[in-house]
């Protein structure tokens, strides 16, 4: 059996400019921020990132890593509006097609079953047909003949998520409450890398908790990377909740002097000790 | 203990909020802002007992907090369009027919304001009840046009043809002046009560579009002694609500 453990250097390593990434999470939750800190350490850019948007989205758009983003929403949850992310905008950094949340739900169950579009009761009368002018509609081939919005597949390059717990396999399992949509990115994506807060032995995955927790199936992933504490400062419950001080200090702070101070370093590593360090200083 | 029973305006507005979900049933009460919350919860400890309350997360809870069910957000977008929900959102901008932003202010190809995104409101819009709950009224929040239209009004679904009227309806619109409704020929906005301590002027003021105005409209329901009890000792012991709606 192949072990499929990588560093997060060696997931970016994987990577190219100009590739379509969707990253897994929803909102500041359970997002894959080692992967996204890994990215920013690279010179990649260019890319068309599809996610339910958080800080991943605020920190790639700040850095100006993204040409095209596809999302629903980007939010910090207790801070409703992603600062970076709206600079962004509207500064108008990059280009945007905003759907609806359950029209992405679709575009991914889409892909993942290689269709080329879904059917769904959502769009139609908004601005959503507006500011995307390639959308098409669909009419039922039965008695009815109702008229859907036609969500094209969001397949992808690439899919970032961020577990509790995974085998060196790809198994990935949750133990949170929500998982997010996180197998679908997997599923949409040609590879799949998830990083986890433990790499553990399979047996060990079932132990203590039940089969429905097994998210991700492993050949749905392409790498593994355990970063613990890596969804920081996104929550991974239960392992750990939102940093709220730390992400106050993410909206607040200029750009330049927060990547200066906590993403400069060459490694993971690097980050989660300046983030030690700025909590040592609040005390 | 309460030493008087006169209501303020947040207790106004959590009332009208409450009344959103009378008679709806066993199904989901969605909010999004404290007010509308303290309202779903009225709601359930008083006419609406049968209402599904969530956490805000991935649960599905009682008024005691004991989880009755598991609604993580891809299973509460079957519910949206199964249509066993009544969703109270906010709205950024609201216009006559009842269409509403929350995505951006200005042009949206590089706008002066970018907010949320669309969100789950086009969906929502075209498959389970929406109301809103706007807790500033100003010339700024109803305005004559939104700039992007993500939950869609009663114009813009008839415009839109059979599939997107189904299931639409927009119940109710609160705000911290009165309560609003579509009971018009052509479906646009109509005052349908005023909070006490507001007058009709005020609120045609605060209006950016021409509101249907009844000859008579009524003030806003009086909380009932034990409606007010349960807002200030259980719902919201904290007054939360008065940092919403100012008094």
């Amino acid at each position: 059996m192949t072990d499929k453990t990588m560093t997060p250097e060696e997931v970016v390593g994987r990577l190219r400019s100009g590739m379509t990434i969707g990253i897994g999470g929803w909102g500041s939750r359970r997002k894959p921020m080692a992967l996204v800190r890994a990215l920013l350490r690279s010179g990649i850019t260019d890319l068309t990132i599809v996610s339910y948007g958080g800080p991943d989205v605020g920190l790639l758009a700040a850095a100006g890593r993204i040409r095209k983003l596809v999302t629903a929403f980007v939010t910090l949850d207790s801070i409703p509006l992603e600062p970076h992310f709206r600079a962004a905008r509207e500064r108008g950094a990059f280009a945007l097609t905003e759907i609806d949340e359950a029209m992405f739900m679709w575009g991914l169950h889409a892909a993942a079953n290689r269709l080329p579009f879904l059917p769904v009761r959502a769009g139609i009368g908004s601005d959503v047909m507006r500011v995307n002018p390639g959308l098409r509609t669909v009419t039922s081939p039965y008695e009815d003949g109702e008229e859907f919005v036609a969500v094209p597949a969001l397949r992808m390059d690439a899919a970032l998520v961020h577990l509790n717990r995974a085998d060196r396999l790809g198994n990935g399992q949750y133990l949170g409450p929500d998982p997010y949509f996180d197998d679908l990115f997997c599923e949409a994506a040609d590879s799949a890398y998830v990083c986890c807060e433990q790499l553990v032995e399979t047996a060990e995955l079932t132990k203590d908790a039940a089969p429905q927790t097994l998210l991700v199936k492993r050949h749905s992933v392409t790498g593994v990377a355990e970063t613990p504490n890596g969804a920081h400062f996104t929550s991974c419950a239960p392992d750990y909740g939102r940093d709220e001080a730390f992400q106050k200090l993410y909206a607040s702070t200029p750009w330049p002097e927060f990547a200066e101070r906590f993403l400069a370093g060459p490694a993971e590593l690097d980050y989660q000790s300046a983030v030690r360090t700025w909590h040592e200083e609040q005390q | 203990m309460t030493d008087t029973l006169t209501a303020g305006r947040a207790e106004y507005c959590v009332v009208a909020c409450a009344e959103a979900w009378r008679d709806n049933g066993e199904v989901l009460a969605a909010t999004m802002a404290p007010v509308s919350s303290f309202g779903a919860r009225l709601a359930k400890r008083t006419f609406s007992p049968e209402l599904l309350l969530t956490d805000g997360e991935a649960m599905l809870v009682d008024l005691d907090g004991t989880t009755e069910g598991w609604l993580p957000y891809r299973q509460h977008l079957t519910m949206v369009t199964g249509g066993k929900r009544h969703v109270m959102m906010g709205a950024s901008q609201i216009d006559r027919f009842g269409n509403q932003n929350i995505s951006c202010v200005g042009d949206w190809h590089q706008p002066t304001r970018q907010l949320l995104g669309v969100r789950g409101a086009p969906v929502n819009t075209l498959n389970n009840p929406v109301s809103y709950w706007v807790p500033k009224h100003s010339t700024r929040v109803f305005v004559e046009r939104v700039d992007m239209v993500s939950g869609v009004g009663y114009d813009r679904a008839a415009a839109a043809g059979p599939s997107a009227t189904r299931f639409h309806r927009i119940p109710r619109v609160v705000s911290n002046l009165g309560v609003f409704d579509f009971a018009t020929p052509d479906r646009s906005m109509r005052l349908a009560s005023v909070h006490p301590g507001v007058t009709v002027g005020q609120i045609r003021q605060a209006t950016g579009f021409a509101l249907t105005i009844p000859d008579d409209v009524p003030y806003t329901r009086e909380p009932t002694p034990a409606e007010l009890r349960l807002i200030r000792e259980v719902i919201d012991p904290k007054g939360l609500r008065d940092r919403e709606v100012r008094p």
